[in-house]
């Protein structure tokens, strides 16, 4: 398995990075390295092992249905880069995607 | 300008295949992970924390309640309940989804493998149920600069998050097959039986033009007599029952024209709009969406407990198919009178009448000819009317007690929705109220009697029918408040035709 | 004043001798003389300090009934959210950020009476193993100027061997509270997972992040951890049991008759000679002191780095989604015809940091699907065969140890640009966090060909914290007496 430059791209634009030619030539070295590197989980991992995705076995932690104390208007916008209207201003929204 | 092909002729010739997801929001009083109100409304960005700001370092909590009322949903759509779920992370960013993975359920839904009935014209079919899990809802953008609001043309966008993070189930059908020509009919049977199951479950209140419950419909064409279902497309965001019907309608006439002229259908997303009863394509994406599902490591799995589900299970309210009959049979309805009763949102008022006291026929009879139309007059939902099950019952109550004529309880109907305060209130404001004073009455008779000799002969001489004018002539006395069933006795009896 | 310990300190306060201004004045002095050559805080919040240790003694004098580290002042990762200050995890993207809200962590060191001075460098999102990866320069070593503090919590142990600060808190996610404290001398502790809030720490990967102490003794980092774990309604992945007695068992110090065990695997290539020597006296001193040691293997130890390096870039890839230019935050490239994804990948490409891309990116490739399976489902399984081994130890010692990186502290620069390299100091470190089990490092002496400390890692099971500092006491006595002091007091002056 290996990571081209073209492969790189792709991942760049799926989580929204936008890296510069030199930049993606540079990744595409270091990622193929890595991902052989750790490829080797492949040698121990067989078929009949459970996943394990949480370090603890708990189950069923909720909270009762009751309202809590919100921010303010203010509050949840004063680490906004640009607000209106009360709201968070943000750029052209080219389509809902869901 | 799309071409059609008439739905008589599509049908004709292909079979649609139908498939629904309905997202609803759960009537939980706190968002689904964290505590934030639900209530609709409320000023921009004041119904968020840094839970559902997805601020950094900030961590979600299962509502419990939301819990309950999927499986409750579960339970009622007959579905399994999971021994043992998780939550997911579907990434993808977007400028309304605060973390930008919204946190769902992939595939380990809390509720799977159910079935759902409903009637289409007498007959009945049974919607396969593959899936029902949790999940959070987004903010709502609002769109600056383009031709109101639209995302077209927009220069920028302002985004509110009170929304952000209030629960959502959403409910996935098995391929709807074999329903022909009734596929736009069955649709909309289909969303109209879940929304009011999830109303009689007390889940959500279901307010479909607060967008509450959201339809994604996929429709797609086979030849008919094939095996091998066609492309689909999905219409995503139809939100209203009606246009369920008209979107699965339009797609099929759609589909037909693309097929007929030789072309092929594209999978995608398209967009219902309201005004034409058309759809038209999504934003084509020049790659396919990679979600990257996977297990949400921010929260620990779900395992209700056996004994939990029993618990919801015994405690489930009567459904609404089981209600349907068991009111047919009690108030001697038709299937259409019954049908009428449901349209009207009726069923709820007549029942809380009739557990007030009133007879299901009353009862029927005040909510929909006399309330039903003054609802109409003014354009709201029955519901809304300023008149309480109660106070109908009351009303009723007086008109049995022979205290008012149904002429007299219009007007205390007419005072009540006025707001001139409650029935008896009403009826002592208005001075409403049947003469049954006999003396005052007797008195009424003897001077009528005595101002038409000529009809009062007509009963002495044994025309009987005669004693109607006299009758009308003792209510116009008594302006209506005279009892006429009593005035005929009396008339009769001084006539000698007792 | 700024050498005596948090204990010390604690109890000077208490008994009048000293006050908590007077203790947070002589820490801000000594920030103020050696901030230029550490380079260990990010914010020094030296009026709001200040105001802190007035409240703190204003409460004293009321005769309120206070913690032991009432008074005592701290540094705090730049992990952390705080109200007060800004919270930045050492990354632009986040620069200037003040958050509403405080993390469980932040309001218990409040609560505790504890007076935090600052915010303390970090590799970019605890992404690292040096303090490198800071947008804001890195950290020096106080032993060395040259070298690496660790990483990624570098501002913390460097702070605190600098003498700037007593304690400070860190988190760790494969190592990054238990290497810099053993690269710099001091007791670092990785509680087992949950048993302190992750709440306001900003994810790098939920399910491996751990909040610990770092602190000059087994003691001090006993009594801070005390004072910050504990359940937390609000982080669903918190524990409920009470917070193991650690305070208790770092004042008990003593071996005798426990069952050690040393892993086999963590040994060999790759050691640096001096590392191994004083790991293998330390065994040494275990066994004279009464406690029985045994070798231990752990196979698929061998693997947990790999799994490690899909795991942990996994969970960041989609935990750093948030970091989009929307609600807080630096906002790049918005000129008014822009859109909002564009705007999005101009600000993601600017604000972050290299190592924080290629783990993006790493992460984003392991969760793809048609990768998933071979790379995220593999790794999840190695996880269980390490939570496997881990339980099969503990079923034969009570304690496993083994030293806690490979090398001393190497050099600023030298392992910049090489990835692998870099991923290697937290070869040992790594298994614990994957099967959350707890572990420490504690000093065990300074190694032959540089004179920088090493670290001796004691591992012990889920719940059993108080294992860890047990054994990192008896071997702090005994390792103090040889030595006749603490180590730290054997590093060059500032």
């Amino acid at each position: 398995m290996s990571i081209t430059r073209d492969e790189v791209a792709h991942l760049a634009r799926l989580s929204r990075l936008a890296l510069g030619e030199e930049e993606l030539e540079h990744f595409a070295v270091q990622l193929d390295a890595i991902v052989s590197a750790v490829a080797r989980v492949q040698e121990v991992a067989a078929e009949d092992i459970p996943p394990t995705t949480h370090a603890l076995p708990i189950t069923n932690v909720f909270r009762p249905d009751e309202v809590q104390q919100t921010l303010s208007n203010a509050e949840a916008l004063s680490g906004a880069p640009a607000a209106e209207e009360e709201r968070f201003r943000v750029p052209r929204i080219l389509e809902e995607e869901d | 300008m799309t071409t059609l092909v008439p739905f008589d002729e599509a049908l004709a010739k292909y079979s649609p295949v139908l498939g629904i997801e309905t997202h609803i929001e759960l009537g939980t009083a706190s968002k689904m992970f964290c505590g934030c109100p639900t209530e609709f409304g409320g000023a921009p960005n004041t119904h968020v924390c840094p839970v559902c700001l997805g601020l950094p370092g900030s961590l979600p909590v299962v509502n419990e309640k939301a819990i309950e009322y999927a499986i409750r949903i579960g339970l009622a759509l007959n579905c399994s309940i999971a021994e043992w779920c998780r939550f997911a992370r579907k990434n993808y960013f977007y400028p309304d989804m605060p973390k930008d993975f919204q946190i769902s359920q992939y595939d380990e839904p809390i509720c799977f493998d159910g079935y759902l009935d409903v009637e289409v014209e007498g007959e009945t079919y049974r919607i396969g149920i593959e899936r029902a899990h949790l999940e959070e809802d987004t903010g709502k953008s609002t769109h600056v600069g383009g031709a109101t609001g639209r995302i077209h043309g927009a220069v920028h966008s302002l985004v509110d998050y009170n929304r952000a993070g209030i629960p959502l189930i959403e409910i996935v059908t098995k391929p709807i097959e074999a329903t022909e020509e009734k596929a736009p009919l069955v649709a909309k049977a289909y969303a109209t039986e879940l929304r009011e199951l999830v109303r009689a479950l007390g889940a959500s209140d279901v307010r479909m033009e607060e967008g509450s419950m959201r339809c994604d419909v996929n429709v797609s064409l086979m030849l008919k007599g094939a095996s091998q279902w066609g492309t689909r497309t999905e219409t995503k965001n139809v939100n209203s029952l009606r246009s369920v019907e008209r979107s699965v309608r339009h797609e099929i006439e759609r589909q037909a024209a693309v097929l007929d002229a030789g072309g092929k259908i594209v999978q995608e997303t398209r967009h219902f709009h309201e005004n034409t009863g058309t759809t038209s394509p999504g934003r084509s994406k020049e790659e396919a969406q990679d979600y990257r599902y996977f297990p949400e490591p921010d929260l620990v799995p779900v395992a209700p407990a056996r004994e939990w589900v029993e618990e919801i299970r015994a405690g489930l309210p009567e459904l609404p198919a089981a209600r349907r009959v068991r009111v047919k049979e009690a108030w001697s309805l038709s299937d259409e009178e019954l049908r009428d009763v449901i349209n009207a949102g009726a069923l709820d008022l007549i029942e809380e009448t009739v557990a007030a006291g009133a007879s299901p026929a009353a009862a029927r009879k005040w909510w929909m000819n006399e309330l039903s139309r003054t609802a109409t007059a003014q354009g709201v939902e029955l519901s809304a009317l300023p008149v309480t099950a109660e106070q109908v019952a009351r009303i009723q109550a007086l008109v049995d007690a022979g205290e008012l004529n149904d002429k007299l309880a219009r007007k205390v109907f007419e005072g009540v929705l006025a707001g001139e305060g409650t029935p008896d209130e009403v009826v002592a404001a208005r001075g409403l109220k049947v003469v049954s004073d006999e003396g005052e009455l007797v008195a009424i008779v003897e001077k009528v009697i005595a101002d038409n000799a000529d009809a009062a002969q007509k009963v002495r001489d044994g025309k009987v029918a005669a004693a109607g004018a006299l009758v009308g002539a003792v209510m116009k006395a008594s302006r209506g408040q005279a009892d006429a069933a009593r005035a005929r006795e009396i008339i009769l009896e001084r006539l000698g035709q007792a | 004043m700024i050498f005596k310990t948090a204990a010390e300190l604690g109890e000077l306060i208490a008994s009048g001798e000293t006050t908590a201004v007077e203790v947070a004045q002589a820490h801000l002095e000594r920030i103020e003389q050696v901030e230029g050559k550490v380079n260990a805080f990010l914010h020094v919040s030296a009026e709001r300090a200040l105001e802190q240790a007035a409240a703190v003694d204003a409460r004293r004098a009321a005769g309120e009934e206070l913690g032991p580290l009432a008074g005592v002042p701290i540094a705090h990762k730049d992990v952390f959210t705080t109200k007060d200050m800004p919270t930045t995890c050492a990354s632009k993207i986040l620069e200037g950020w003040v958050p509403p809200y405080d993390a469980t962590v932040t309001t218990r060191l409040r609560e505790a009476g504890l007076v935090i001075l600052g915010k303390t460098n970090m590799d970019e999102f605890a992404m690292g193993s040096s303090t490198e990866n800071s947008a804001y320069g890195p950290t020096s070593n106080p032993w060395d100027l040259s070298r690496i503090p660790g990483g990624s919590s570098g501002g913390s142990s460097a702070a605190v061997a600098a003498y700037e600060a007593p304690l400070a808190t860190g988190t760790d996610t494969g190592g990054s509270i238990r290497q810099p404290a053993a690269v710099t001398g001091l007791v670092g502790m990785k509680p087992t997972y949950g048993g302190s809030s992750r709440f306001g720490l900003v994810a790098f990967a939920s399910s491996l992040d751990t909040p610990g102490p770092f602190a000059r003794n087994v003691l001090d980092a006993a009594l801070l951890h005390e004072a910050f774990s504990g359940h937390d309604p609000r982080d669903s992945t918190s524990i409920s049991e009470p917070v193991p007695p650690v305070v208790e068992a770092a004042r008990q110090a003593d071996v005798a008759g426990l069952r050690i065990g040393v892993v086999k695997e963590f040994s060999g290539e790759g050691y640096q000679a001096g590392v191994l020597n004083r790991f293998n006296e330390t065994v040494e001193l275990l066994e004279s002191l009464g406690a029985k040691v045994v070798e231990v293997s752990c196979p698929s130890f061998d693997y947990a780095l790999s799994s490690y390096y899909l795991i942990a870039p996994s969970e960041a890839s989609s935990n750093l989604a948030r970091f989009d230019a929307m609600r807080y935050g630096l906002r790049v490239g918005d000129d008014g015809t822009r859109s909002a994804e564009e705007v999005m990948a101009l600000t993601r490409a600017a604000g972050f940091g290299p190592e924080v891309k290629r783990r993006i990116i790493l992460g984003t490739y392991a969760l793809s699907s048609g990768y998933y399976d071979a790379y995220y489902g593999k790794a999840q399984q190695v996880r269980t065969l390490i939570a496997r081994d881990f339980e099969a130890a503990f079923g034969q010692v009570d304690v496993l140890i083994s030293p806690t990186t490979p090398t001393t502290a190497f050099p600023i620069g030298e392992r910049a640009d090489d990835p692998m390299a870099m991923y290697l100091a937290d070869l040992c470190t790594i298994p614990s966090n994957m099967a959350g089990n707890a572990a420490i490092s504690v000093p065990c002496g300074l190694a032959d060909e540089d004179g920088l400390p090493v670290g001796l890692q004691i591992m012990a099971p889920v719940l059993a914290d108080d294992r860890c500092y047990r054994v990192g006491a008896a071997v702090e006595k005994a390792l103090e007496d040889r030595w006749g002091g603490p180590l730290l007091r054997k590093a060059p002056a500032l």
